[in-house]
């Protein structure tokens, strides 16, 4: 087989089993991976601009929000329904990717870092600040009545696992789309040598601009699915540590692979979840595995495949 | 009809005078050596040309246009390439993909020029390793090959000829003299006897002020030019 007949294979074997698994999985996992879709979808927006570009941004959360809170906002005070929100959701990210990317992206490594923790901190506080809306930390709950989509209903075991794999299929083949294009390899080329990229005629700012974007766009797809299928839109979202999530998802799973990302949510939310039903003191166990994995597996699970198996892979 | 010029092109480092109000022309085809002792200014002032930095003061102008306030994407786009003193490659991608990325920039078809390219520098066996596999003198010859994949106008070649075999330097001469008249070169050279082979002309910098420009036989018999630079490298 062709190596791109190879790579269109595995991936859509993935999409295959993980649509085939919703008829035959328990009630308790069931529900499971249908969270693990929806978060790997907000970790395969965080690869395309950190695993990727090679930009590591410490402020996913705010786009996550933006995506949460553009669709819930939208259905609790304007009565909207699911689908108008739900883009409503989504070019909240784009917008708000574009604006602090344009800023941001004038400072490069730590100061990158920095830049975007603070605007995402400067998020979270502005949910905070205008709670009358927002209902801060509180939050707020979708009701079920309103929950629903194309006769769909997303309170519902099945459904929700059937949108949360509808949702994942669409941000893993088209981060897999873009990587193959050339805007993709350009991508790759600031990552591996920005000053070679640009002295071949390429607009850097642009294409990390764009990657921005994307990233943003994708991440708050997620946070919008998330705060429909499970009915609750809250500012902890926006709060850092679901900033540092998705980086060690993408960490875990292989930075710059087009799988990692579901492979590292996939995994961490499994470990979390084994190790406390054995002890309270699960963080230990989760700590001990990451850092064993820092050592001995640095490229993540997929980036090691690659490394060591199947050079092939995106 | 100058392809290149600059007018008092000047570059300060807090003290230190880089470059210092260059007058410089360089005629369409014509294959132009730039020489001078170490720290003369010579990487500096092809910085300034291609935009890796911004002068102090003067002017470039490239095929009529005034192009000292475009940002560097900009001016390549225009037609300049820029090979790397310090080798830069996209390390850990393949040799083609290294080439790829400078054919597609300009819309090229990476499946049929890349070969083409690669075959110019001698790489075409190279094609599938990782460009930072590739001994030194290779990547030399992949940022040549990236250069010429660009279809440049002018084509800025900085120190090409380090760590290049004797017959790799030979080839690289035989290279650059066929690019000429379509391409204009611009090549800063240490070798001096690739500098006599190749060059049509020579400008000599020294303190990042010109020193000498004329044929190269004449340069080399100019005494200033023997007490500054090439008297020091005979010695």
């Amino acid at each position: 087989m062709s190596e791109a007949g190879k790579v269109w294979a595995l991936h859509l074997g993935l999409l295959g089993l993980l649509f085939a698994l919703q008829f035959v999985l328990p009630a308790y996992h069931h529900g499971n991976l249908a969270r693990v879709m929806v978060l790997a979808s907000f970790a395969v927006g965080y690869n395309l601009m950190f695993g990727y570009t090679g930009l590591l941004s410490l402020g996913h959360a705010m786009f996550f929000a933006a995506g949460m809170y553009g669709m819930g906002l939208a259905m609790r005070h304007l009565g909207w329904t699911p689908g108008p929100a739900l883009i409503a959701g989504v070019l909240s990210g784009v917008v708000l990717a574009l604006v602090v990317g344009a800023l941001a992206l004038r400072t490069v490594g730590v100061g990158f870092m920095i830049v975007t923790l603070m605007f995402a901190q400067a998020v979270y506080l502005v949910a905070l600040y205008f709670g009358e809306w927002t209902r801060g930390d509180e939050g707020f709950v979708i009701q079920q009545a309103e929950r629903v989509m194309m006769g769909l209903d997303l309170s519902q075991p099945g459904p929700r696992y059937f949108v949360a794999f509808v949702l994942f299929s669409a941000c893993m083949l088209l981060s897999l789309r873009v990587m193959q294009s050339g805007f993709g390899k350009v991508l790759i080329a600031i990552r591996e040598n920005e000053e070679r990229a640009r002295m071949l005629g390429y607009n850097v700012f642009r294409h990390k601009l764009g990657a921005v974007a994307l990233s943003g766009g994708i991440a708050a797809a997620a946070g919008a699915f998330y705060g429909l299928l499970f009915g609750y839109v809250g500012a902890t979202f926006a709060t850092t540590q679901y900033s540092i999530l998705p980086l060690l998802w993408v960490l875990l799973g292989g930075a710059g692979t087009i799988l990692g990302p579901f492979v590292g949510t996939l995994f961490a939310f499994y470990l979390i979840d084994i190790s406390s039903g054995f002890t309270t003191a699960h963080m230990l166990v989760v700590g001990v595995v990451l850092v064993a994995l820092a050592l001995f597996a640095r490229q993540g699970i997929v980036g090691e495949l690659r490394a060591r198996l199947w050079r092939w892979l995106p | 009809m100058s392809l290149l010029s600059t007018q008092g092109l000047t570059k300060a480092f807090g003290g230190l005078t880089a470059v210092s109000d260059v007058d410089f022309e360089l005629p369409q085809g014509e294959i132009r050596a730039l020489i001078g002792p170490n720290g003369a200014g010579k990487t500096t002032f092809v910085g300034l040309l291609c935009g890796r930095m911004a002068p102090s003061a003067g002017t470039v102008r490239f095929d009529g246009q005034d192009i000292s306030r475009l940002a560097a994407h900009e001016r390549i786009r225009l037609g300049i390439a820029y090979t790397f003193q310090i080798t830069s490659v996209f390390a850990r991608l393949s040799a083609h993909e290294n080439v790829a990325l400078a054919v597609r920039r300009r819309g090229g078809d990476a499946v049929r020029e890349v070969p083409e390219a690669l075959q110019r520098v001698g790489l075409r066996d190279r094609a599938g390793d990782l460009a930072g596999d590739l001994s030194y003198g290779h990547q030399r010859l992949l940022e040549i090959a990236m250069g010429l994949a660009q279809k440049p106008r002018l084509l800025i070649l900085d120190e090409p000829t380090q760590g290049l075999a004797d017959s790799e330097i030979d080839a690289f001469c035989a290279l650059v003299r066929g690019l000429a008249p379509e391409t204009t070169v611009l090549l800063i050279e240490h070798n001096m006897s690739v500098v006599m082979r190749v060059a049509q002309k020579i400008t000599v910098l020294n303190f990042g002020a010109v020193l000498a420009e004329g044929a190269p036989e004449v340069v080399q018999a100019d005494p200033a030019v023997q007490a500054a630079y090439l008297g020091g490298v005979e010695a």
